[in-house]
């Protein structure tokens, strides 16, 4: 048990000066560390990072330590931003085939595009802590699609351990225009991009008439901004559920459906777009000349190097999947490991998240998955990714394709300080966190799988039985 | 090395009678109506069998690499020569390399075994992944051993050509997915692109028997109120079908013995008596400690092996009865959670058992895994060394070579580097356990079947010609 006790030890070591509870008025020094900032430059030996109030005042090179920081000694281990996972479902799931903890869709709800999984997300699900241990302190939630091409609100959370997950609820609609959206709009894809113009005519007419849309098919000019950046919280639908709206009997949509597509339309709310096939991606972008004020993001683009040209120029930010080269469905007959860097050489902002059946558990192999892409310069022919980029995807990538990059995602001045220090490269096998910090708070490490490693570390029993032994 | 004691009096059992069935079975086919004396007319153990050829290979020697032997050896600025479709010498840097040989210089470079996934569904549940191409599973009944794996191979499954060109991997058991108790015989290949199944079949590797365990079988059938539709109903239906098969094996064992009428024909059955004789190998799919102790002492009522657990996400609960009982656990590196049974995964598993002295497999079950098998055995390796436990990584190799050739019984052919064996050999184009390594060539018996730097010994299989990305980088 040796081992175990002194990773145990130096974890206390690391802790040494870090009170526990929030940061506050308290200032910390990282130092000595290989510090990565995940805006996509390359690592910068014997680094600092420096933090107050839960913020990153400053991170680089020959920075001095300020007077009363409490110093964090980093030296032979390396220094991120935490991990910003673009595209999950964790925290909506505790056992994915244990219907009663999976929150991930709804198949005999009336609602829809209302759904918002905010509610649903569960702190203290396993998954987040082993998710944490793992190194990721933020993740982009999608709720599922069950009954309509419309998932639903997804939310931004954090993965610490408090009962405080939204980062920012409400972040996004999620919408299926592929094979899953022809699936769910009765048997087509032309179907679906009915359903979809339908369910928008239905938020354009909803907003007309009580005088707040002013989105729509109609308005050629992008909206000014002021208006599109507020906090979804701050515009309230509340005048389109009021019991004297009038809207025409000639809908598809609930009300609780249609108002929560007003802030898609007026560009208010991003609309993240699933479709892996090179003519589904051109229409989706094509969506943007009907509909100017969408703030597209497209989710997948399996086959999105074969117009990366055509993405690049339309500016809508892509989460892919780091390593599909399957054509595991006709919608990915293109599949390549090389998508991702074939893209970002066009010029496309492409940031990576986890478009399969890992999305609730398994976004600890965000690391892994951007390492592989890294390996992929190595190989000829094939389109890889430098190491600093890599790190990019999986950190301020996610963060600013949903509006976040202001906020968290590096370890630039002024970002929440979700941090991490690594035990090897990060993007390495089996490379691990010492210390995970979210909003400058240090999080704990033990989770369901650590308890049970050190129970079975010896497998024989002593004089009890295994459950006396903890 | 582990300890396969237990498991390899029963392999050699089975290898030998394999080696005897393709061209000179047991007894002909028809029954030719000799003298009296002669052996009684019985069946065929080898009614499909491999017309696999060796491909044409040139004599190679690759010199300078660092040299993982996968039975847990490790050379520095070693020699590898492969001629004549397997391995003529492996040492140090004095190794003689015949004259006219072609000379690959792998400074910086590591020659390992191909490595074996003895859990793959390819060919059975391929890309794309629709519908009609779903045939895993037999799922009319719980008890299906009559269904054999390659008879459902589609050869043009693209997930091959990833496995082979960046994965690295040489030889594969396909085996039926685990919605039955017994989901038939498996079928071992090697990763060569076949137009029949026949052309990829690994000759004279032996069947294997696919069971499961816990929720799958319960749950498919228990969802048609139908039995098993629990876990104890798992277990009396598996002990109710081994009790059929040992009267089956007794009826057929006195007739070919004394001859008389030839009993009735029962293709589930003869897979049973296959196992029942030490012939096929049983993969038990199976989750928890518990019951993967359950499995144990029914083989010991009915007189068979486990060969090895699949997926044994609890195997570390149980390491020291594994070892005990000379079973292999066939384990991925960090899966958790999915479902119940798997909500005990740990990242740990993997070296846990192999500190317990038992054998130890990276498995993959999975397309997109098989192409990082050795990235997975790294984490496991990685995360063992975190709580003390130092495996060498040309020890840890042995999860993904001679281990795996030993649980499906071809390790007197393939899985190590040693003179004689099957040039099945991988030379990587860094330390093949980092996340930024990826082949760079790989032979199967000694042909060179990818080459990262030549295009042309790239597969591309029939279903992706004349589609976009036909031929690309995957």
């Amino acid at each position: 048990m040796s081992a175990i006790d002194s990773i145990k030890r130096s974890a206390v070591l690391l802790a040494l000066g870090l009170a526990a509870g929030p940061a506050f008025a308290q200032t910390i020094a990282i130092t000595g560390g290989n510090v990565a900032l995940g805006d996509g430059s390359e690592p910068i030996q014997g680094g600092t990072v420096i933090i107050r109030d839960g913020r990153i005042v400053a991170a680089g090179r020959d920075l001095a330590v300020p007077a009363g920081a409490q110093q964090v000694d980093a030296a032979g281990r390396w220094v991120t931003p935490g991990i910003v996972a673009g595209f999950s479902r964790v925290g909506l799931v505790e056992v994915d085939a244990v219907n009663a903890t999976n929150d991930t869709s709804a198949g005999n709800s009336p609602f829809s595009a209302a759904i918002d999984v905010a509610p649903a997300i569960n702190p203290r699900a396993a998954g987040v802590a082993v998710s944490r241990t793992g190194g990721v302190t933020r993740a982009v939630v999608a709720p599922e699609t069950a009954r309509s091409i419309f998932a639903g609100q997804g939310a931004i959370i954090d993965l610490g351990a408090d009962m405080e997950p939204i980062t920012r609820a409400r972040a996004f609609q999620y919408v299926e225009l592929g094979e899953a959206g022809a699936d769910e709009a009765g048997g087509s894809r032309a179907s679906a991009h009915v359903l979809f113009r339908n369910a928008l005519r239905e938020a354009r007419d909803l907003g007309r008439t009580t005088g707040i849309s002013g989105g729509g098919t109609a308005s050629r000019e992008p909206r000014a901004s002021d208006q599109r950046d507020l906090p979804l919280e701050e515009v309230p639908e509340g005048r389109l559920l009021a019991a004297g709206a009038q809207r025409s009997e000639d809908v598809l949509l609930t009300r609780f459906d249609a108002v929560a597509l007003v802030p898609v339309l007026q560009g208010r709310q991003r609309l993240l777009v699933h479709a892996e096939r090179a003519s589904d991606i051109l229409q989706v972008l094509a969506l943007k000349r009907e509909f100017p004020n969408l703030r597209l993001v497209l989710v997948g683009a399996t086959e999105g190097w074969t117009v990366a040209e055509r993405i690049r120029a339309a500016a809508v930010p892509v989460i892919a999947n780091a390593l599909n080269d399957l054509p595991s469905s006709f919608e990915q007959l293109a599949a390549t490991q090389s998508n991702v860097a074939r893209m970002r050489s066009a010029g496309v902002d492409v940031s990576l998240g986890l478009i399969n059946n890992e999305e609730s558990r398994q976004i600890r192999l965000s690391t892994q998955y951007a390492g592989n892409l890294v390996a992929l310069q190595k190989v000829p022919g094939a389109a890889g990714v430098a190491w600093g980029e890599a790190l990019r995807m999986i950190t301020s990538g996610p963060a600013e394709a949903l509006g976040l990059g202001a906020e968290l995602g590096s370890l630039k001045a002024g970002r929440r300080a979700d941090v991490v220090i690594w035990d090897g490269d990060p993007l390495e096998n089996g490379s691990a966190p010492v210390m995970v910090m979210i909003d400058g708070v240090q999080q704990p490490l033990q989770n369901h799988q650590t308890k049970l490693r050190d129970r079975y570390r010896n497998v024989s029993e002593g004089a009890l039985p295994k459950a006396y032994e903890r | 090395m582990v300890s396969n004691k237990g498991l390899l009096l029963p392999l050699l059992a089975a290898l030998a009678a394999c080696a005897t069935t393709s061209t000179e079975s047991k007894a002909p086919e028809s029954a030719s109506n000799g003298p009296a004396r002669s052996k009684p007319a019985t069946y065929s153990r080898d009614p499909f069998p491999s017309t696999y050829k060796v491909y044409p290979g040139v004599v190679t020697a690759i010199t300078g690499a660092t040299i993982f032997d996968g039975e847990g050896g490790r050379i520095e600025n070693g020699t590898i020569v492969l001629a004549d479709g397997v391995i003529r010498a492996v040492g140090g840097a004095d190794t003689p390399i015949p004259d006219g040989a072609t000379r690959i210089d792998g400074t910086g470079k590591w020659v390992t075994p191909g490595i074996i996934d003895v859990h793959s569904h390819l060919g059975d549940y391929p890309s794309p992944s629709v519908e009609a191409h779903q045939d895993g599973n037999e799922v009319t009944g719980p008890v299906r051993p009559e269904v054999w794996a390659e008879h459902s191979v589609w050869p043009q499954d693209p997930g091959f050509t990833r496995a082979l060109t960046n994965g690295g991997v040489t030889s594969l058991q396909i085996l039926p997915g685990s919605a039955n108790l017994f989901g038939g015989r498996s079928v071992t290949l090697k990763n060569v692109p076949g137009r029949t199944m026949q052309q990829m079949k690994f000759p004279g590797a032996p069947y294997g028997l696919k069971m499961a365990c816990g929720e799958n079988p319960k749950r498919v059938y228990g969802g048609r109120n139908q039995m098993p539709a629990s876990r104890m109903a798992n277990v009396a239906v598996m002990r109710q079908t081994w009790a059929r098969a040992q009267e089956y094996r007794r009826r057929w064992d006195k007739y070919e013995k004394d001859g008389g009428e030839m009993p009735a024909r029962d293709l589930a059955m003869d897979t049973l008596r296959g196992v029942l004789d030490g012939d096929i190998l049983v993969h038990n799919h199976c989750y928890r400690a518990d019951e993967m102790a359950n499995i144990i002492d029914m083989s010991k009522e009915f007189g068979y092996k486990v060969s090895t657990f699949h997926h044994a996400v609890e195997a570390y609960k149980v390491a020291d009865l594994l070892k005990q009982n000379g079973i292999c656990s066939a384990l991925w590196a960090d899966w958790w959670g999915f479902k119940m049974e798997a909500y005990d995964g740990i990242n740990e598993n993997i070296p846990f058992v192999h500190n317990a002295g038992a054998c130890t497999i990276v498995h993959s079950d999975d397309p997109n895994g098989i192409q990082r098998l050795n990235q997975e055995a790294a984490k496991a390796l990685a995360f063992g060394r975190k709580v003390g436990i130092q495996i060498p990584d040309e020890v840890a190799w042995t999860w993904l070579a001679i281990n795996p050739a030993r649980a499906i019984g071809v390790a007197d052919k393939t899985g190590s580097l040693k003179p004689g064996k099957m040039a099945d050999v991988v030379l990587w184009n860094g330390h093949p356990f980092s996340v930024y390594t990826r082949p760079a060539e790989v032979w199967i018996d000694g042909a060179l079947m990818y080459d990262s730097a030549d295009p042309s010994r790239r597969p591309v299989t029939d279903f992706e010609l004349g589609q976009p990305g036909e031929g690309d980088v995957k």
